[in-house]
């Protein structure tokens, strides 16, 4: 599979996710500018972390007008793969790809460390390699992770089943419901705070976030050749 | 429309107004007799008072600075550009440099601290490398007041609002609590960087006609005088001076870095020179990049990208506005450039080019404003041997009798240095800063040095920043080899060869002959170790006048230092890995308490004759650690240091909460001295034959890693029991609970 990278003005992990890709699956990555008018021959999209312009006015506000964004929007409606990390997360809500809002952590202080996380749907195609309740080390790095919905998306979450991870251990920003990562209904856009990217070698302290990217590559490579 | 008057000629002369921004009278006379023949007008005398300024020119300074030893086999860059680079092997090299920021962050310790972070980070992409950590090196006063908690609060936000935003990993550094930085805190941060050989640049404008141009932000009012601000010392007014205090925006030195290094990688035909706008802003950037060249230069100030109205060219000048650079590029390519820098959303403006008769011109609304020698500028201000005296205390504490401590029960005094906030965890700090991104972090904050690997490579950096000011306030000269054994000693417990240095060398006001005496005499005690250790000192700065209202602060080189592992697979850590390991003690313990934290902690000052210390046994001891653990014995290593011996063992265990059986023959009170050349390794037990057959007389067993997660510690006095756990618990607490508790 091919998979394109987003540069946003400000994005910084988008190296570590074009590594987790490559060198964690073997599958090609690309950076694509956040200028792109087209992902044509691109079979994914990957939003990446950061500080996309300068988290200015709100993350991710300014980013959800970039022009590669209509294409985003396409390959979500379209089926294929749609995923946002921390900022990239952070735009995707922006963007109105998935429901809710990432306010200001609760302690209000930026925070980095590795984080327990639970996989509450191991259903979905981009976490059918792990255990249902299964626990993950994936770091956490954002000022703004705490995620926000009223009680009427909450509920919907539930019963779609669309929390796909959870804060195991402690709720490190003040998230409803623990909320750490969720998906859309049609089950092809996913967001979470964690950095799965920053856990795909033993070397740096997990690996744990390996499983998701070849997750994502096995159940949507499937689809890519049925079609 | 607001007019500006500025004075003539005559009247900076006759009222003195250069005096206020810094210049001697002789200097003066210097500018106007020798060098000019004339007056200089207003303008031209405010570019000589910053290009002249300490912060500039280190005409204090120079002295001592040629005692370092600055060449290596391996030195590519010594000081004197942006930053030192040492070679690594494979035609990649590191680039490092670490640089202070303290008086700003004292007026305004958020901005201060982040165009710190900002500043440096420029001076490593300015030399065509990628910026792959940071480390920050930071001194506050007690925690018992609320403005050093403001203070500290504030510094470390605004680190990590830099650092985080742009997305080079914070990996290292330290923080130090001492009465003698309340007014003045030290905030200094280091950049460490990656480069291939075919992409070192230089800041240098050559080739008549070529083209200069302007980069970044656009140009304010903001940090007019930064540079002379910084080079003198803090009255109780030093509100007044908050306008010369820079602001950041993390986000444009984002997009200005990746422009820049794709400038540098991609269009090395066109890139003559490039150079960071840091201190003294346009003025200092392009007149050194003239002066290296042997050209002259002539910009066009109505040019210059302004943000704000009716600016003189003075102000242009010394503007001190934050993420702005300047390159030289050959004529004609000009539209290139521009290209480049549009797809970042940046503006790059051509704003003068070179000549070749070694002047200095300025045009501003089509007149002449400026027209000077350009070497006079950048490259002759006058030079000083400051007067050198040995303080008074120093032949008192020789006189003195050496502290004893008085210690009841081990266990209360190490459950008191454990919550020192010197060396209490730092975790509720580090956490804060975005340690990992770029996915290269293979051991962060909070271990002895961090380890960066090089991806593509089995190697990775380590590198650190060290400096105990306690010992060089007793001995500047031993204490500041002890701090670049400090360092290095650090860099091999991580598994690295120790590489070479860069120093901030944070002093008080040189005038005085007391303070003049410890630079120069620190500065022999760092030549010597950085000589016997093979680490040449690559670049630094000098931060003078650290001083509020007459008091100066410890004598505080800080030490930052990069070392190489050779392989991944020596990467060591500090805690305890596993249970049934064996302890050992490297090094000798003796009675060495002046300058301690427990010293600190039981007399609330330090004092007497500093203890001994020996480079070439420090050296002997640590090259037997690296071969130890590049021989694949040592399961973790770690310094010993502040708090001694028992504070090393704690902290070793603390990560994993195992428990250790130790029996030491000493008394209890040494559990808390300080003596140098001391590590704490853990062995697995079938190696245990090959470690003391390498070691020798230098290490012994002291006892093994448990699992029972309790602290035993027999001396020959006292058992010392207590849970690890409990321990952990008020050394993590203990600045969190300071930060919030009320005075």
């Amino acid at each position: 599979m091919r998979f394109a990278v987003i540069q946003f003005p400000g994005s910084n992990c988008d190296v570590d996710l074009l590594h987790a890709i490559i060198d964690g699956t073997g599958e090609e990555a690309e950076y694509v500018p956040h200028t792109a008018e087209s992902l044509e021959g691109f079979d994914g999209v990957l939003l990446p972390g950061g500080f996309s312009y300068g988290d200015y006015l709100r993350s991710g506000a300014i980013s959800r007008f970039s022009a590669v964004m209509d294409e985003v929007k396409r390959f979500a409606e379209e089926g294929k793969p749609v995923f946002g990390t921390c900022n990239g997360f952070q735009i995707l809500v922006e963007a109105g790809l998935l429901p809710g809002a990432l306010q200001r952590n609760k302690g209000l202080h930026f925070i980095c460390r590795q984080s327990e996380l639970k996989v509450v749907n191991n259903t979905t195609r981009f976490t059918s390699a792990y255990d249902k309740d299964e626990q993950l080390t994936i770091p956490i790095a954002h000022g703004e992770g705490n995620y926000y919905c009223d009680d009427e998306t909450l509920k919907e979450l539930q019963e779609n089943n669309q929390i796909v991870f959870t804060y195991a251990s402690e709720n490190p920003n003040g998230s409803v419901a623990d909320i750490a990562g969720i998906i859309n209904k049609k089950g092809n856009v996913l967001g979470m705070m964690p950095h799965p990217e920053r856990a795909v070698e033993d070397l740096l302290g997990s690996s744990d976030g390996l499983r998701f990217f070849q997750s994502m590559v096995q159940n949507f490579a499937k689809e890519t050749a049925d079609v | 429309m607001k007019t500006i008057f500025e004075p003539s000629p005559e009247l900076i002369r006759d009222e003195r107004i250069y005096a206020q921004w810094g210049l001697t009278d002789e200097e003066y006379q210097l500018i106007s007799g020798d060098i000019l023949g004339r007056l200089p007008n207003y303008t031209e005398t405010g570019l000589f008072s910053v290009m002249w300024s300490e912060h500039c020119s280190y005409k204090n300074s120079k002295p001592v600075l040629r005692k370092f030893p600055t060449d290596g086999p391996h030195v590519l860059q010594g000081p004197g550009e942006g930053a030192g680079i040492v070679d690594i092997g494979d035609n990649q090299a590191v680039v490092f440099k670490a640089e202070s920021h303290n008086h700003p962050s004292a007026v305004e310790p958020y901005e201060g601290a982040a165009t710190g972070v900002g500043g440096i980070i420029r001076d490593i992409f300015s030399m065509g490398a990628r910026p792959i950590a940071m480390l920050d090196s930071l001194r506050f006063g007690e925690l018992d007041n609320e403005r050093t908690k403001y203070l500290l609060e504030e510094v470390v936000a605004g680190i990590g609002g830099y650092g985080n935003c742009i997305g080079i990993p914070t990996v290292g550094g330290e923080i130090g609590f001492d009465p003698v930085y309340k007014g003045n805190p030290l905030v200094n941060a280091m950049c460490v960087g990656l480069i291939d050989h075919k992409d070192i640049q230089k800041g240098q404008a050559k080739g008549v006609g070529n083209t200069i141009m302007y980069v970044g932000a656009k140009t304010g009012r903001d940090g007019i005088h930064g540079a002379t601000f910084a080079s003198e010392e803090f009255s109780d007014e030093e509100e007044a001076e908050r306008s010369a205090v820079q602001v950041g925006d993390p986000f444009m030195e984002k997009l200005l870095m990746e422009a820049c290094l794709e400038l540098i990688q991609d269009h090395s035909d066109i890139l003559v020179g490039i150079q960071d706008m840091g201190a003294a802003g346009l003025v200092s950037s392009s007149s050194e990049m003239a002066s290296k060249a042997g050209s002259g230069l002539i910009l066009n100030l109505d040019d210059v990208p302004q943000r704000e109205t009716n600016m003189t060219p003075y102000e242009m000048m010394l503007s001190e506005s934050q993420e702005r650079m300047l390159i030289c590029v050959t004529k004609g390519t000009e539209e290139r450039v521009k290209e480049l820098f549009s797809r970042y959303e940046l503006d790059a403006v051509t704003i003068g080019e070179v000549t070749d008769d070694g002047q200095y011109r300025l045009y501003h609304h089509g007149q002449l404003v400026a027209d000077l020698p350009v070497d006079a500028l950048a490259e002759d201000a006058p030079e000083y041997q400051k007067d050198y005296t040995e303080p008074e205390r120093i032949q008192q504490y020789r006189e003195m009798k050496a502290f004893e401590p008085k210690i009841d029960k081990a266990e209360d005094t190490l459950k008191a240095l454990l919550q020192q906030p010197t060396v209490a965890s730092k975790k509720s700090v580090f956490e804060t800063y975005d340690s990992m991104v770029r996915t290269s972090t293979v051991v962060g904050p909070g271990s002895d040095a961090a380890v960066v690997r090089i991806r593509g490579t089995k190697k990775a950096l380590a590198m650190t920043t060290d400096c105990n000011a306690r010992y060089l306030y007793l001995n500047p000269e031993r204490g500041g080899q002890m701090a670049v054994a400090e360092a290095a000693r650090n860099i091999v417990a991580s598994g690295g060869e120790p590489l070479a240095i860069t120093d901030c060398l944070n002093y008080g006001n040189p005038d005085k002959p007391e303070v003049f005496w410890e630079l120069w005499t620190s500065a022999d005690g760092i030549s010597k170790a950085c000589q016997t250790l093979g680490t040449p000192v690559i670049s630094g700065n000098v931060s003078l006048y650290n001083e509020t209202s007459g008091e100066a602060v410890y004598p505080t080189p800080v030490i930052g230092m990069v070392g190489l592992v050779k392989d991944l697979d020596h990467v060591t850590t500090s805690e305890f890995k596993q249970a049934g390991d064996v302890i050992i003690a490297v090094g000798e313990t003796k009675a060495d308490f002046n300058g301690t934290e427990l010293q600190k902690m039981q007399l609330g000052k330090i004092e007497g004759e500093l203890f001994d210390f020996d480079i070439e046994k420090e050296k002997a001891v640590q090259d037997k650690v690296l071969k130890a653990i590049r021989s694949g014995w040592v399961q973790s290593a770690h310094d010993c240091s502040e708090g001694g011996l028992a504070v090393a063992l704690m902290e070793a265990a603390f990560t994993k909460e195992l428990g250790l059986s130790v029996n030491l023959d000493m008394p209890k009170e040494w559990l808390f001295s300080e003596s140098p050349s001391r590590f704490v390794l853990s062995i697995k037990a079938e190696d245990i034959g090959a470690v003391e057959k390498l070691f020798g007389s230098d290490a012994s067993v002291i006892g093994e890693v448990t699992d029972n997660g309790m602290a035993s510690i027999q001396t020959t006095d006292q058992l010392l029991e207590c849970s690890v756990g409990e321990l952990k618990e008020l050394w993590e607490g203990a600045i969190p609970c300071l930060l919030k508790s009320k005075v």
